[in-house]
């Protein structure tokens, strides 16, 4: 029986991180997060596995920290709420231009701006369309359970790495501040640095040994026929990590004739939901994306035939609408209901909006 | 006599050092960034430390600063090199790591990075090009810019009452505890460009030694920039950066 402990969210991603032998955390205070770096701290790492934890200046300066630590083939994480993310946007740009990997944790809150300190997902535009410039995708995980704050910090740097791409948690308040029981697994070293040698050494920044020339980590390429090429080159990993990495689960949807989609905190209120509207008597299922991209757009087109109507449940105005949309294509009604600003609905608030949607 | 008479090994005044690549440089006549690298380069040689050292180039003209040391490069956004430095060297304490930056770089956009990783004592090094323009997008004022001086964004002279005054930032950065050497420097005539080299191998050599960060600050033309040709430019720096930039130790502990 492996050993349960509790902890909030926030705190199993720092346990995950020194378990699951990560190189380097660099971050900058943000609530509601803070206890990520805090965590860190007090456990002191750096005296047991060697794994190096700084606090930053800034945001900016984390996410710099990270690009830097990523170029030398280490597993190096930042993590960050809302706001911090978006001063981070400039840095996920290179990273993803410069194809290395990362793990990235976003506590989100709610926005626009300074916002509010509350549970939000606001950010999923953000996270899943590029925050920053350029065309660019991140592997976004939406962690529904502090046991997977502490299982997708590995899960992370194991995509991060395969495809050599920045990797974020997208979680929100909710996840990063309730403490539940959580499963701790077995743990492992950090690479040595023959491993890391033996992995990356086509193009990380580690010394340049005599029997090669020196590597360079870049985005930049002044001639627009190589940006291009770059540019063709990242759309093809994407299109595979869409083709091999979507992930999901679903509750109920054998016989759904409705089915509710939603990510993260809402997956679980969605549950709920779903439970009551069964008891009185709708066929209603539950399919909750857990990578956000790629979006599990196949197990979603694999329902469209038996379903009368979607609707998205979200901490936002409908962001993830678009995606179901895009999806449904005109064939099945995509319905919406969410909270904003911190607000968070209960299960027979959904139900009501549920009931609703299917009768207006 | 016959040039191949000529050249023996006998004969060898100079030598390019092997970590210089053969590649042409991409920079304007009469620029210090070549003379520079050239120096970064043989001191890399010198210290045998090809093997373990790191560059981090910055945006502007030395963003290609990788196109010609032969060594791993990482090239930052642009202010960022110090994080990038930072995280380097704390994961690879045995490797010599040091950001390549000019004065937009390191004294406008990146001035949190640099006075942090600075005031962490980071143990890196920091080469600093200051040649009081942007010389890359076109000659706009810099943080380092004169008063008085003529650029594409200040064409009638920078005026303190409007552009602010001139940043004397690697004096600012001698007043933190993390750094252990500070220096200006100059390459404009070969007494120069020797005692910049010096410098520069003391930054190298003080980045294993756990004394915290080596700052060296190289005041350089920009001809281009500046509108002018290269030896009129070298007078001008001599006879308007030099009273305004002191040359010389400011720390060294």
């Amino acid at each position: 029986m492996a050993e349960k402990v509790l902890m909030k969210g926030n705190e199993a991603i720092a346990y995950a991180a020194i378990n699951c032998g990560c190189d380097g955390y660099f971050g900058y205070p943000i609530t509601p997060q803070s206890e990520v770096m805090e965590t860190l701290m007090k456990e002191k790492p750096w005296e047991t596995t060697g794994m190096v934890v700084l606090q930053a200046e800034s945001e900016t300066s984390s996410i710099n920290m990270v690009y830097g630590g990523a170029c030398c083939g280490k597993k190096v994480m930042t993590s960050s709420s809302s706001p911090g993310i978006s001063l981070m946007c400039e840095g996920l740009s290179y990273l993803a231009g410069a194809e290395l990997p990362c793990l990235v944790v976003n506590v989100m809150r709610g926005g626009p701006g300074l916002g509010t300190i509350q549970p939000s997902q606001g950010d999923y535009f953000q996270a899943t369309k590029a925050g920053g410039h350029g065309d660019y995708h991140m592997i976004v995980l939406a962690p529904a359970s502090a046991q997977d704050m502490y299982d997708f910090v590995d899960l992370g740097f194991e995509l991060a790495f395969k495809y050599r791409i920045p990797a974020m948690i997208l979680g929100d308040g909710v996840i990063g501040q309730m403490m539940e029981k959580v499963e701790i697994r077995p743990a492992k070293a950090r690479r040595t640095e023959e491993e890391i040698r033996a992995l990356c050494d086509s193009w990380a920044t580690i010394g340049k040994p005599a029997h090669r020339g020196g590597n360079t980590i870049t985005s930049l390429a002044l001639e627009a026929d190589v940006q291009e090429r770059h540019n063709i080159k990242l759309q093809k990993k994407y299109a595979e990590i869409e083709a091999n990495e979507a992930r999901y689960s679903t509750y109920k949807t054998e016989d759904a004739e409705h089915l509710l989609v939603a990510f993260g905190c809402m997956s679980r209120i969605g549950e709920a939901v779903v439970d009551h509207a069964r008891e009185q008597g709708y066929k209603v299922g539950l399919l909750r994306p857990i990578t956000l991209f790629p979006y599990p757009k196949a197990a979603v087109e694999a329902l469209i035939p038996q379903l009368k109507s979607i609707m998205s449940v979200e901490l936002n105005a409908g962001q993830m609408v678009e995606d179901l949309k895009v999806i449904s294509n005109g064939r099945v009604p995509v319905n919406f209901y969410g909270r904003q600003g911190g607000m968070i609905p209960d299960p027979e608030e959904v139900f009501e909006a549920f009931v609703k949607s299917i009768n207006k | 006599m016959d040039i191949k008479d000529i050249i023996k090994p006998e004969n060898k005044v100079y030598g390019k050092t092997p970590v210089l690549k053969d590649a042409v440089l991409h920079y304007c006549p009469g620029c210090s960034h070549g003379v520079v690298h050239k120096l970064i380069a043989e001191v890399i040689e010198e210290m045998g430390i090809q093997d373990k050292t790191i560059g981090v180039s910055p945006v502007g003209c030395s963003v290609f600063a990788y196109n010609y040391l032969d060594i791993d490069w990482q090239q930052a956004a642009h202010g960022r090199a110090p994080a990038l430095a930072t995280a380097t060297k704390r994961l690879m304490p045995d490797k010599y790591v040091f950001t390549y930056q000019g004065d937009g770089d390191l004294a406008s956009i990146g001035t949190a990075e640099i006075m942090h990783a600075c005031n962490r004592g980071e143990n890196i090094v920091v080469i600093f090009i200051n040649n009081a323009i942007y010389g890359m997008t076109g000659g706009q004022m810099a943080p380092t810019t004169l008063l008085g001086q003529v650029t594409a964004t200040t064409p009638y002279g920078r005026r303190a009452d409007l552009n602010g005054y001139p940043l004397k930032i690697t004096e600012l950065i001698a007043q933190l505890e993390g750094t252990c050497y500070v220096t200006r420097q100059s390459v404009q005539n070969p007494a120069a460009v020797r005692k910049a080299k010096k410098a520069i191998r003391k930054a190298f050599e003080n980045s294993m030694m756990n004394k915290g960060t080596s700052f060296v600050e190289v005041v350089s033309t920009c001809n281009s920039g500046w509108k002018t040709t290269p030896v009129k430019a070298n007078k001008w720096m001599e006879e308007n950066m030099f009273p305004f930039y002191p040359l010389g130790d400011m720390k060294d502990r």
